[in-house]
């Protein structure tokens, strides 16, 4: 049975929100570029089945990875805000309106 | 006297201060915050040299941390990859080897399918794959390897000026045996003759073995048309595809590649592990370095480390998965750089630009040091050449082979990019490589002479 469209909605946004929680900047830009870029392409096709058994897959690991890189912090990057916190993401919040009509 | 009590009471606290609440007297926390004030006083002292700080932007609102832009000497570890690893340093530590329990089955199960992902990269045979410590060890192997085995009748050696120092060394540890080995020179583009190559096979020609991507320049040689040549002549075709594997569409069958060296810590994957493909049909026969309980196929003996085996397996599948994004992504943050260093003034782009591999990108820019702009460029972890030379202050023999001059290989600077270089950092990188080429121009009396229209090669220099 393939997913519906909040389920799928609410993987993305789940997923978006793990990846922001990498204290890596590097990998959290990857993780974050990689699912937007993965949700984008994916956008209008039907069977979504397999689609959504990886990601969810996809989804625990980066929950879990996220957690050891919390757990080993290092120094910011010289690219990187001391100061910034982003814990609001214009897609995340985008992704739970859609959800809501 | 009362100096000498403080300073012993200071060394006592020092000890106790983690140790135990005993040291908590009040006395000793006066000398404590004594100790602190005076750490405080030091550290700006530490701190006292030239500072290239941002006339654009306030520096203490940013970290520290150098921007990594060194992919050629090693990748950092994916997440994805360590993921893979984990279980089998906490729960699956059985032997693969162990025939006789289910420990040793379902490593064993876990290392095929490892097998079976880096064959894929390469379209071979997963029985083909030779688990090793790494690129080193698998240059050393075939080389040596091949050359001993059918040294009774074959002597002679091809290889090129710009491989990796491993296989350099190796052929010279062969001719000390009593091989012969001729070094083939590479073009200006760094780019080696087919036509030179197919004269300098000789009749005991046993192998050829050219390197794929360069690790310095980033340079592709023509592997197909090689593979053509060593197939004609009958000679064995070795090729380092340390830095190419899974950065270039590779495919053994096609190239008549017989043995390849690949590296798993230059993509994403774990260090101390690497693979040596040998082919099966028709044998490659080789003798092994390491002898002892005939594991992968008595080529190379030694239990295998399942966590890294599938740490490189997992490497090896995401960067087959996502070639195309890696190679599109890589593309464009590559030419945004190019494009902006080449135009600063009196830079060069060294090697070949169509044959090239879009994450290794050398430029040389002309009246500074190479060295004095790594100094200068403390927020980016970056490299001159090699990680294996980094250590001396000789020019790179790669760039030498290039025909470029010393002045040109000393300024030399290698920018590696990968999947997890970002566009903001490459952005910093221009803007931090145009200020400080600028500034220590500015204090070379060459540059200031080139301003003023002398041609450096008419003058005379003295000697003191």
């Amino acid at each position: 049975m393939s997913a519906s469209r909040t389920q799928v909605l609410q993987l993305y946004r789940n997923l978006l929100r793990a990846s922001h929680e990498f204290e890596s900047y590097n990998f959290r830009e990857f993780f974050l570029r990689k699912t937007r870029k993965d949700f984008k392409q994916f956008r209008g096709v039907e069977d979504n089945k397999k689609f959504y058994k990886e990601g969810l897959k996809q989804l625990g690991i980066i929950r879990r990875q996220s957690m050891i890189s919390q757990m080993y912090p290092f120094e910011k990057m010289v690219v990187e805000r001391v100061d910034e916190k982003h814990h609001e993401i214009p897609e995340a919040v985008e992704a739970r309106d859609e959800r809501k009509i | 006297m009362l100096p000498e009590v403080a300073t012993n009471i200071l060394k006592a606290s020092s000890i106790r201060l983690f140790a135990t609440n005993a040291a908590r007297a009040t006395s000793q926390t006066a000398v404590n915050r004594m100790a602190s004030v005076t750490e405080r006083k030091k550290k700006p002292t530490e701190e006292a040299h030239i500072n290239f700080k941002n006339a654009y932007r306030d520096d203490s609102k940013f970290g520290k941390r150098p921007i990594y832009l060194d992919m050629q000497a090693t990748t950092p570890v994916d997440p994805r990859v360590l993921d893979k690893m984990l279980p089998f340093l906490t729960g699956l530590y059985g032997n693969p080897h162990s025939s006789t329990h289910s420990y040793g089955w379902e490593t064993d199960k876990e290392v095929e399918k490892a097998r079976k992902n880096v064959a894929d990269v390469i379209n071979a045979d997963p029985r083909e794959i030779i688990f090793t410590s790494g690129a080193t060890e698998c240059n050393n192997t075939a080389i040596k390897g091949v050359a001993r085995f059918y040294g009774k009748t074959k002597h002679h050696i091809i290889t090129t000026q710009t491989e990796h120092k491993c296989v350099l060394d190796s052929c010279r540890h062969l001719q000390d045996e009593g091989f012969e080995v001729t070094y083939l020179p590479v073009g200006t583009d760094g780019l080696i003759d087919l036509e030179e190559l197919e004269k300098a096979i000789r009749k005991d020609t046993c192998l050829v073995s050219v390197m794929a991507v360069n690790n310095e320049i980033g340079v592709m040689q023509p592997i197909e048309e090689i593979g053509r040549i060593c197939k004609k002549h009958k000679v064995f075709f070795h090729t380092d595809c340390a830095q190419a594997y899974g950065k270039i569409p590779l495919d053994v069958n096609k190239m008549n590649i017989d043995l390849m060296s690949i590296s798993s810590h230059k993509i994403y994957g774990p260090m101390g592990i690497g693979a040596l493909y040998v082919r099966r049909r028709p044998r490659v026969r080789l003798e092994p370095l390491i002898n002892g309980g005939g594991q992968e196929r008595g080529l190379r003996s030694g239990t295998l480390a399942p966590p890294l085996v599938c740490g490189f397996g997992e490497a090896a599948r995401l960067i087959r998965e996502e070639f195309d994004d890696d190679q599109a992504y890589i593309g464009k943050l590559s030419s945004k750089l190019t494009n902006s260093l080449l135009s600063l003034p009196y830079t060069q782009f060294n090697g070949s630009k169509e044959h090239h591999f879009a994450g290794c990108v050398n430029v040389s820019f002309a009246y500074v040091e190479g060295e004095s702009l790594l100094m200068a460029l403390k927020d980016v972890a970056l490299s001159s050449g090699s990680a294996c030379t980094s250590a001396s202050l000789e020019p790179s023999y790669v760039l030498h082979a290039l025909g470029a001059d010393d002045a040109l290989a000393h300024s030399s600077i290698r920018f590696g990019i990968g999947r997890f270089t970002t566009e903001a950092e490459i952005d910093y990188v221009i803007s931090a490589i145009k200020e400080r080429v600028t500034f220590l121009r500015e204090l070379s009396p060459l540059y200031e002479m080139v301003q003023e229209g002398i041609d450096l090669s008419t003058i005379q220099w003295a000697g003191h």
